[in-house]
C-alpha cells in the first residue's frame, strides 16, 4: 500500500514538473541565501583567526624590540635559558618591485601552540626541519618563483602574499643571520622566571590584541552580516511557506481521492511528510552548494574588508566545512517542517468529504482573517512594548523578529483594504473586474509578496544602517584623527624635548593623557586635553551646554562620551565625580564609536592637578605639511620612524574598509530581492494553470487573450508596488530598530540615523522591474491559452 | 447478510440549528442483490451511501458490513473498510488526474493488495477502455471517465458497489451504455450493488428499490 | 633504559624515513642508516667525553629518576629527561641543526602528578650536553656539576619547580655485556650505563609550598640509532632500590604476538654486576587501574630466581601518566615481598 501510496503522490510531481521545480528551487534559494550568508560571515571570522594563529598575532603576547627593528639571536637564547617561553619570527620583503611577499620565519619546536602550517598537520615536524620548505598560497608561489632556493609548498589557508618557512631558511634568504623580529610569548609559563627588564630590557611587551579598537568596528559588521543572515532566514521560510502550501493545495483532491479509496489518513500524512522531508535535503544540498558559489564570489571582498580593519592579511579562500552543509540542510529540512506542518495539519482536519477544490481560490476571509489579523496586531503591539521596556542584544532581535513577522502577517489584509478600495472606486466593468479578481488572487500570491515585502523592507533596512554608520563613522574620523600626525616617545624627558621641538613647526602640539579609572560606578578612561582649535572646530557633541569648551578649558566641566552616558544613565548637566572630592558638571556628550569602555575628558590643567604622576609621551600634531614635519622629527629630532604614525593614511584605510563593506551589502541586496523575485514569478506560474476557470468567463464574455496577458501583467506591477510603499516604513522601522536598538546593546552607542531617499527610489524601481520580469512569462502563457481549453471549463462543469 | 442497517441517523449544522438529514433508517442488503436508493434532493440518499461506504460517520445507530459495525471504527478501520470491502463510483470523476488510465484502474486493487492485471484487463477490455490505457483522465471524454471509475471500483473485487448517479452527467445515449456495461459486470463478479439515482427508469432495472424521503424510507 | 627508546621511535615515526627496523644487524648497511653510527659489541668507553652527546647516533638520553621522602614521611617521585634525536648524524652552528632536543620534567606525589616538557633544536645554543665541566640543559633547566658525581639538578613547569643536589655514593654500572645492551632477539643494541647511587638533598615548589626533600636517584645515559624491533610493541621497566644495598634494573618488552623480551641486571651495593638474560628477569602485572581511558598495569609481581626476588612492585600514584608529545607512564613505586625497597616505574604502549 505504501508504494502504491508514493507513486501516486509522486505521479503528482512527474505529471507537474514545474512544481516540483518551484518546490524545490524554493528551498534550494532559501538554504543558499542562508547558508550563503553564514557562510561568508563564518568564512571571515575563521580566515582571521587562522591568520592570527598563523602570524601568532591577535593570540599572544609579542616582544618587540624598543628602538630599531632586530632582535639578536642571543637575547632569545638568553631568554629561554632564563625560562621565558618565547618564539622567534624574523620577518621581510622578498620578491620584485610591486609583488613583494611577506617571508615569515618560525622555529616551530618553540612556537607557542605550534604555530603555522606544522600545526595544521599539513607536514610532519621532522620533513619540516629536514626538507625546509616554504608555504604559501597559490599566487603567492608564484611570486617567489625565482627568489628562493627552498621547495615552496602550495597551502591555501595561508594568508596572501605572506610566505611562512623555518626560520633558517627565512634569516638565509633576507641575509639576517643572527637576528629576529620578535618574540611570541607563550601563555603558560614556567614558575621563578626573572622579570623581562633583567634579561632583554631593549625589548618591550606587547600585550595580545584581544579587544582593539578596531575589533570593535569588525564586531558591527559582523552584527550587520548577521542579521542580513537573519532576514534571509526569514525571507527564505516564506519562499519555502508558499511553495509548499501550493503544492498541497493542489493536492487536495488527490488526497480526498486517495483516502475514499481506503489510503488510511494516518499512512497518507507519513508518506506526504517523508516526500517533503526527501525533497527538503534535495533542495537543502542543492542550496548548500549554491551558497557555497555565492560566499565564495563575495569572500574576497570580506577578506578585503578585514584586511583593511585589522591590517592583518585574511585568505581568501572558502573551504566547504561540515558545518555549513549541516546547518544548510538543518535550515533546509527546519523550513520545510515548519512550513510544512500547517499544510499536513490541514489535510488532517479536512473533512473527507469537503471540497476539493483548491482552497487557494477562496478569498481569504472569516476565521482565517481573524486568525491572521489578531496575530499581527499581537505581535505589532510587543514590538512596540519591546522597543520601549526591552533591554539586551536578544531583545532586540526578538523586536526585529516580532517587526518582520507582525508586518509580514498584515500585509495580506493591508493589500486586500487597498484593493477593495479600489475596487469601490472602479468605474468600467473591466475594471471592476480586474480589482475583484485581484483581490481573489492575493491569498495565493500573498506568501510570495510577503517575502517581498521582507526583501525590501531588509534592503532598506541594513542600507540605511550601513549608510548612516559610514556617514557617522567619517564625521567620527574627521574629528578623532585630526591631528596629521601621531608620535610617541620613550621617556618624559624625550617627551619634553619633543614638546619644544614641535612647538615652532606645528600650529598645535596635542598631548595625550589618559588614566583608567572608574567613573559613576564604571570602569572608565579619563582624558586631560589641550583645548584648542582642533576641539573647538572639529568635534561634534550629540548633546552640549552653552560655552562648553570654554567651560571644559577652564576646569568647569566635563565632557563624557555616549557609552558613558548611556550606561550610567547620565546626561548634559548632571554631575560627574571625576575624582575624589571632584565634581564637575557634564558640558557636553560625544559620540565614540570605536570604543568599547566609558570615557570622560577634562582640561589638561585639571588633569595634572588630579594625577600629577601622569605624563604625556604620546602626541597629536597639527600641521600643514605632515612630510617635512616628519622627515624633521627623524632627521633632526632623531624619532625612530616607527614611532610615527601618519593618521592620513589610518583614515583611508578607514574608509576603504567601509566602500567594501557596502559593496558585499549590495551585493546581498540585490540577491534577497533576486530570490523575492523568483518566489513571485513561481507563485503566479503555478497559479496560471489554476487561473484557466476563473479566466474562462471573462474571455467567454468579449475580452481578448491578449487583454488578459496584459491585465496579468499589470496585476503583478500593481501588487508590487503597494508592497514596496508597504516595504518602505516597515524598512525605516527595521533600520530603526538596528541602529538605536540593536547597536545600543551590542556596543553602547547609537548611531544617527539618516534617510537616503534616492537609494529607496532606485530599489523600488528595482522591485517593480523584478514583479514584471517575474510576471511577464505567466502572462505571456496567458495571451496564448488554447481557445478549446477555455472552451473545457464549460465543457466538464466542475 | 451483506449488509444490515439499523436505526441510521445524521444530522448537519445549519445556520443556528441541527438539519436533520437521516432520521433512523433501517436497511438489509444481501450478496448479489441491486437495489436503487431513490428521493428527491436532498432526501438524504448520497449521505445514506456514504455512511455505508464508511465516508462519513453518522450520530447514532449501526451498519453492520460482513459482520463488522463500521459505525464504531475509527478512521483507519473506515479506510480498511473502503480497501477492501466496497467500490464507490461518483457523478463527479474522482479519477486521480496525473495517473494514466491503466494506473488508475489497478489502484485502489492495489491498494487493497488484490491487484490482478490480466482481471483488470479484462475489465478495460470490457468496458472498451483497451485504447485508452496509456491516455490521462484529462484526456478521455465524460463517458469514458466514467468507466474508468467503474473499472477500478471493479478491480478490487469489492462485495458491495455503492455508486452515485453514476451517469448523471453523461448524456442519454452514453448514460444507457455505460449503465448496461456497469450493470453487466456487477453481475458478473457476483457483488451487490446499491445505487442512487433519480431515474425511475434506471431504478427499474434494480432488483429493488427503496424511496427515501425527508430522511426516512418510504 | 627504558620509555626511551619507544618515545624515539614514536618521534622519529612521525615522519623519519626510518627503515623498518625488523631485519635487525643484518638490515644496518641500509642506505639510509648508513650514515648514522651504530653500537658494536665490547665497547670501550672513554669518560668524561662520553658523559657527552654523540651527535653520530640517533638518538641518546639523559636520563634521572628519584625516590624522596618530606620532612613528614610523604614519599616523593621526580624525574628530569633530556633526549636527542638526530635527523642526520651531525652537527652545526646555526638553525640548521639536526639535531633536535627535548626534555620531560615531573613531580610525583601520592596525590598529584606535575608534568612538563621542552623542545630545541641544537646549534642555538637553547639545549645541549657537555661533557666536562659536565652540564646537560634546556632552556633553564639543567644538571651540571663540576665531575659526572657532584650534580646540581633543576628544571620548573608551570605548577612546579625543584633545585636538587645529587652526590654519587657509588661507581657508574654497565649493562649487558659491558655496557653493550641487547634489546631483542634480533641483535637491536645500544650503549647502556647508570649512575645508580646518587644521594639527594633539595626543594620541591610545589602549589601548595616549598618541600625540603632527601632520598636517592638514578641517572640513566643511553645511545644508539635502532630502537627496538618493529613487532615490540611497547616496553616496561623497572628500577629498583633494596632497603639491603643491592639493585635491580630490569625490562619486559612486549612483543605483538604476546611473547616477551627481558633483561635486567643485577647489582652488587659495591657496584659488582650480574647481567640478566632473556628469561631470568620476569615481571607479571597484578592489577591495571584506568589512567585517563587507558588500561595501565600499577601493581606487578617480580620475580628473579637467581637472586632469591618474588617482590610486589606497587605504584605511589597511579595516575603518573606523562601527557607529552609521546605520552608514557612513569612514577615512584614501593617494593614489598621477599625483599623491601623503592624504586621507579616505566610503561610505554598502553595510550
Amino acid at each position: 500500500m505504501i508504494a502504491t501510496g508514493l507513486s501516486a503522490l509522486w505521479s503528482h510531481w512527474r505529471r507537474n514538473p514545474l512544481q516540483l521545480f518551484t518546490l524545490v528551487a524554493g528551498l534550494a534559494l532559501a538554504t543558499a541565501l542562508w547558508s550563503g550568508v553564514q557562510a561568508v560571515n563564518s568564512e571571515a571570522r575563521a580566515s582571521y583567526d587562522a591568520a592570527a594563529a598563523t602570524l601568532g598575532e591577535g593570540q599572544y603576547d609579542q616582544l618587540l624590540p624598543k628602538a630599531g627593528e632586530d632582535i639578536a639571536q642571543e637575547t632569545f637564547i638568553a631568554l629561554r635559558r632564563a625560562g621565558w617561553l618565547v618564539g622567534p619570527v624574523i620577518e621581510g620583503q622578498i620578491g620584485a618591485a610591486g609583488a613583494q611577499v611577506r617571508l615569515v620565519g618560525i622555529d616551530p619546536l618553540t612556537a607557542p601552540g605550534g604555530l603555522g602550517p606544522v600545526a595544521g598537520g599539513s607536514i610532519a615536524l621532522p620533513d619540516f626541519l629536514e626538507d625546509r620548505p616554504v608555504f604559501a598560497n597559490a599566487a603567492t608561489a608564484a611570486k617567489l618563483e625565482g627568489f628562493i632556493d627552498a621547495p615552496i609548498v602550495v597551502e591555501p589557508s595561508i594568508a596572501p602574499d605572506t610566505a611562512i618557512t623555518d626560520v633558517f631558511v627565512a634569516q638565509r634568504v633576507l641575509d639576517a643571520q643572527g637576528s629576529l623580529s620578535r618574540l611570541i610569548v607563550a601563555t603558560e609559563q614556567p614558575m621563578g622566571r626573572p622579570p623581562l627588564e633583567r634579561i632583554a630590557p631593549a625589548l618591550t611587551r606587547r600585550p595580545a590584541q584581544g579587544g582593539s579598537d578596531v575589533g570593535r568596528l569588525t564586531d558591527s559588521f559582523h552584527l550587520n552580516l548577521t542579521a542580513f543572515g537573519l532576514l534571509s532566514f526569514a525571507v527564505g521560510i516564506f519562499i519555502v511557506h508558499g511553495a509548499i502550501g501550493l503544492a498541497f493545495e493542489q493536492r487536495r483532491g488527490m488526497v480526498r481521492t486517495l483516502r475514499a479509496l481506503g489510503m488510511p489518513l494516518r499512512s497518507l500524512i507519513a508518506l506526504m511528510a517523508a516526500e517533503l522531508l526527501v525533497l527538503a535535503l534535495i533542495g537543502g544540498a542543492i542550496g548548500v552548494c549554491l551558497g557555497y558559489l555565492v560566499a565564495a564570489s563575495l569572500l574576497p571582498d570580506v577578506a578585503a574588508t578585514l584586511k583593511g580593519l585589522y591590517g592583518a592579511q585574511v585568505s581568501g579562500t572558502l573551504q566547504l566545512r561540515p558545518a555549513w552543509w549541516l546547518s544548510g540542510l538543518a535550515i533546509s529540512v527546519l523550513g520545510t517542517g515548519i512550513a510544512a506542518t500547517g499544510a499536513l495539519a490541514s489535510v488532517a482536519r479536512m473533512p473527507l468529504l469537503a471540497s476539493a477544490r483548491p482552497r487557494a481560490w477562496a478569498t481569504s476571509r472569516g476565521v482565517m482573517r481573524q486568525v491572521q489579523m489578531t496575530a499581527s496586531i499581537g505581535l505589532l503591539g510587543l514590538a512596540g512594548i519591546l522597543a520601549a521596556f526591552g533591554n539586551g542584544l536578544v531583545m532586540g532581535f526578538g523586536l526585529l523578529a516580532c517587526l518582520l513577522i507582525g508586518a509580514a502577517l498584515a500585509l495580506p489584509l493591508l493589500l486586500d483594504g487597498a484593493l477593495r478600495l479600489a475596487a469601490s472606486l472602479a468605474r468600467g466593468v473591466t475594471a471592476q473586474w480586474f480589482w475583484a479578481d485581484t483581490r481573489q488572487q492575493l491569498s495565493g500570491l500573498s506568501l510570495a509578496l510577503m517575502a517581498l515585502l521582507l526583501a525590501m523592507a531588509a534592503n532598506v533596512g541594513v542600507s540605511t544602517m550601513v549608510s548612516s554608520f559610514r556617514l557617522t563613522f567619517t564625521g567620527f574620523l574627521d574629528q578623532r584623527l585630526a591631528s596629521e600626525l601621531y608620535v610617541s616617545t620613550e621617556s618624559i624627558e624625550q617627551a619634553r624635548a619633543l614638546e619644544a621641538f614641535a612647538a615652532t613647526r606645528t600650529s598645535e602640539v596635542l598631548p595625550l593623557l589618559s588614566v583608567e579609572s572608574e567613573l559613576a560606578g564604571l570602569p572608565a578612561e579619563l582624558y586631560g586635553a589641550r583645548i584648542g582649535a582642533t576641539y573647538r572646530e572639529n568635534w561634534s557633541l550629540l548633546a552640549s551646554s552653552p560655552q562648553v569648551w570654554d567651560l571644559v578649558a577652564a576646569g568647569d566641566a566635563v565632557l563624557v562620551n555616549e557609552q558613558l552616558a548611556r550606561r550610567a544613565g547620565i546626561w548634559v548637566g548632571d554631575a560627574l565625580t571625576v575624582a575624589p572630592e571632584t565634581t564637575l558638571p557634564i558640558a557636553g556628550v560625544f559620540g565614540d564609536y570605536g570604543n568599547p569602555i566609558g570615557q570622560a575628558i577634562v582640561s589638561e590643567p585639571l588633569f595634572a592637578q588630579l594625577h600629577p604622576q601622569v605624563r604625556a609621551t604620546r602626541f597629536g600634531l597639527r600641521t600643514d605639511d605632515a612630510g617635512s614635519l616628519r622627515v624633521a622629527l627623524t632627521a633632526e629630532f632623531g624619532l625612530p620612524a616607527q614611532s610615527i604614525t601618519d593618521q592620513a593614511q589610518i583614515k583611508a584605510f578607514s574608509l576603504g574598509v567601509f566602500e567594501r563593506t557596502f559593496t558585499v551589502t549590495a551585493a546581498l541586496n540585490v540577491l534577497t530581492l533576486t530570490v523575492a523575485g523568483f518566489a513571485i514569478f513561481m507563485s503566479l506560474l503555478t497559479l496560471a494553470g489554476m487561473r484557466v476557470p476563473q479566466l474562462a468567463p471573462a474571455w467567454a464574455l468579449g475580452m481578448t487573450r491578449r487583454r488578459l496577458g496584459q491585465l496579468e501583467l499589470i496585476r503583478a506591477v500593481v501588487l508590487a508596488a503597494l508592497t514596496a510603499a508597504c516595504a518602505l516604513p516597515l524598512g525605516l522601522a527595521l533600520a530603526w530598530v538596528l541602529l538605536t536598538v540593536v547597536n545600543v546593546e551590542a556596543f553602547g552607542w547609537r548611531l544617527p540615523m539618516y534617510v537616503f531617499p534616492r537609494d529607496y527610489a532606485v530599489l523600488g524601481l528595482f522591485a517593480l522591474g523584478a514583479a514584471v520580469l517575474a510576471a511577464a512569462w505567466p502572462a505571456r502563457k496567458m495571451s496564448r491559452t488554447p481557445p478549446a481549453d477555455l472552451l473545457k471549463v464549460f465543457a466538464n462543469e466542475r | 447478510m451483506l449488509l444490515h442497517v439499523t436505526d441510521l441517523k445524521k444530522s448537519y449544522a445549519g445556520a443556528d440549528e441541527f438539519i436533520p438529514v437521516l432520521r433512523g433508517i433501517d436497511m438489509e442488503v444481501t450478496s448479489g442483490e441491486t437495489m436503487a436508493l431513490t428521493g428527491e434532493s436532498g432526501s438524504g440518499k448520497s449521505t445514506l451511501l456514504h455512511l455505508i461506504g464508511g465516508l462519513d460517520t453518522a450520530d447514532s445507530g449501526s451498519i453492520v458490513m460482513n459482520g463488522q459495525d463500521i459505525s464504531s471504527m475509527d478512521d483507519a478501520g473506515r479506510a480498511a473498510v473502503r480497501r477492501h470491502s466496497v467500490g464507490i463510483i461518483f457523478q463527479q470523476f474522482n479519477l486521480i488526474p496525473s495517473l494514466d488510465v491503466s494506473a488508475n484502474i489497478a489502484f485502489q486493487a492495489r491498494l487493497a493488495g488484490v491487484y490482478n492485471s490480466a482481471k483488470a484487463d479484462e475489465l478495460a477490455a470490457a468496458l472498451g477502455l483497451g485504447d485508452q490505457l496509456r491516455k490521462y483522465p484529462e484526456q478521455l471524454s465524460g463517458g469514458q471517465q466514467q468507466r474508468v471509475a467503474i473499472a477500478r471500483a471493479l478491480a478490487a473485487k469489492p462485495r458491495l458497489i455503492l455508486a452515485d448517479e453514476p451517469t448523471g452527467n453523461l448524456d442519454e445515449a452514453t448514460a444507457a451504455e455505460v449503465m448496461a456495461q456497469m450493470l453487466a459486470l456487477v453481475a458478473q463478479t457476483g457483488a451487490a450493488l446499491v445505487m442512487v439515482t433519480h431515474s425511475p427508469r434506471l431504478a427499474g432495472q434494480m432488483g429493488r428499490q427503496l424511496h427515501l424521503s425527508k430522511g426516512l424510507l418510504a | 633504559m627504558n620509555v626511551k627508546a619507544t618515545l624515539f621511535a614514536a618521534f622519529l615515526a612521525l615522519a623519519a624515513p626510518l627503515p623498518a627496523t625488523a631485519q635487525g644487524f643484518g638490515g644496518l648497511g641500509s642506505a639510509a642508516d648508513e650514515a648514522f653510527a651504530v653500537p658494536t659489541p665490547a665497547p670501550t668507553f672513554d669518560f668524561p667525553a662520553d658523559h657527552g652527546a654523540h651527535p653520530e647516533y640517533r638518538i641518546e638520553w639523559w636520563y634521572l629518576t628519584a625516590n624522596m621522602t618530606g620532612p613528614d614521611g610523604t614519599a616523593y617521585g621526580l624525574q628530569w629527561t633530556l633526549f636527542r634525536s638526530a635527523l642526520a648524524p651531525f652537527e652545526t652552528d646555526g638553525w640548521d641543526s639536526p639535531q633536535i632536543w627535548f626534555g620531560n620534567a615531573a613531580v610525583t606525589t601520592p596525590a598529584a602528578h606535575y608534568t612538563s616538557e621542552r623542545f630545541a633544536r641544537g646549534g642555538t645554543g637553547q639545549a645541549g650536553v657537555t661533557a666536562a665541566p659536565f652540564e646537560a640543559w634546556i632552556d633553564e633547566w639543567h644538571m651540571r656539576g663540576e665531575t659526572f658525581d657532584v650534580l646540581n639538578l633543576r628544571a620548573a613547569g608551570p605548577q612546579f619547580s625543584y633545585d636538587i643536589a645529587l652526590t654519587a655514593q657509588g661507581p657508574l654500572v654497565f649493562h649487558g655485556d659491558d655496557g653493550f645492551s641487547v634489546k631483542s632477539e634480533q641483535g637491536q643494541a645500544s650503549y647502556y650505563y647508570s649512575q645508580p647511587f646518587f644521594d639527594l638533598s633539595g626543594t620541591l615548589s610545589l602549589p601548595e609550598g616549598d618541600v625540603a626533600v632527601a632520598g636517592t636517584a638514578w641517572l640513566d645515559r643511553e645511545w644508539s640509532s635502532q630502537p627496538l624491533a618493529s613487532d615490540q610493541t611497547g616496553w616496561d621497566w623497572f628500577s629498583i632500590s633494596f632497603d639491603a644495598g643491592e639493585k635491580l634494573m630490569g625490562f619486559r618488552l612486549r612483543q605483538s604476538d604476546g611473547s616477551y623480551y627481558t633483561s635486567g641486571t643485577w647489582i652488587m651495593p659495591d657496584g659488582q654486576t650480574t647481567a640478566l638474560p632473556n628469561g631470568s628477569f620476569d615481571a607479571e602485572p597484578l592489577e591495571s587501574v584506568d589512567v585517563g581511558g587507558r588500561e595501565v598495569p600499577v601493581r606487578w609481581q617480580l620475580r628473579v630466581p637467581d637472586f632469591d626476588v618474588d617482590v610486589t612492585v606497587a605504584a605511589i600514584n597511579p595516575q603518573s601518566w606523562m601527557e607529552m608529545a609521546v605520552p608514557y607512564w612513569e612514577g615512584p613505586v614501593t617494593v614489598s615481598g621477599n625483599r623491601k625497597g623503592i624504586g621507579y616505574l616505566e610503561m610505554t604502549g598502553y595510550d
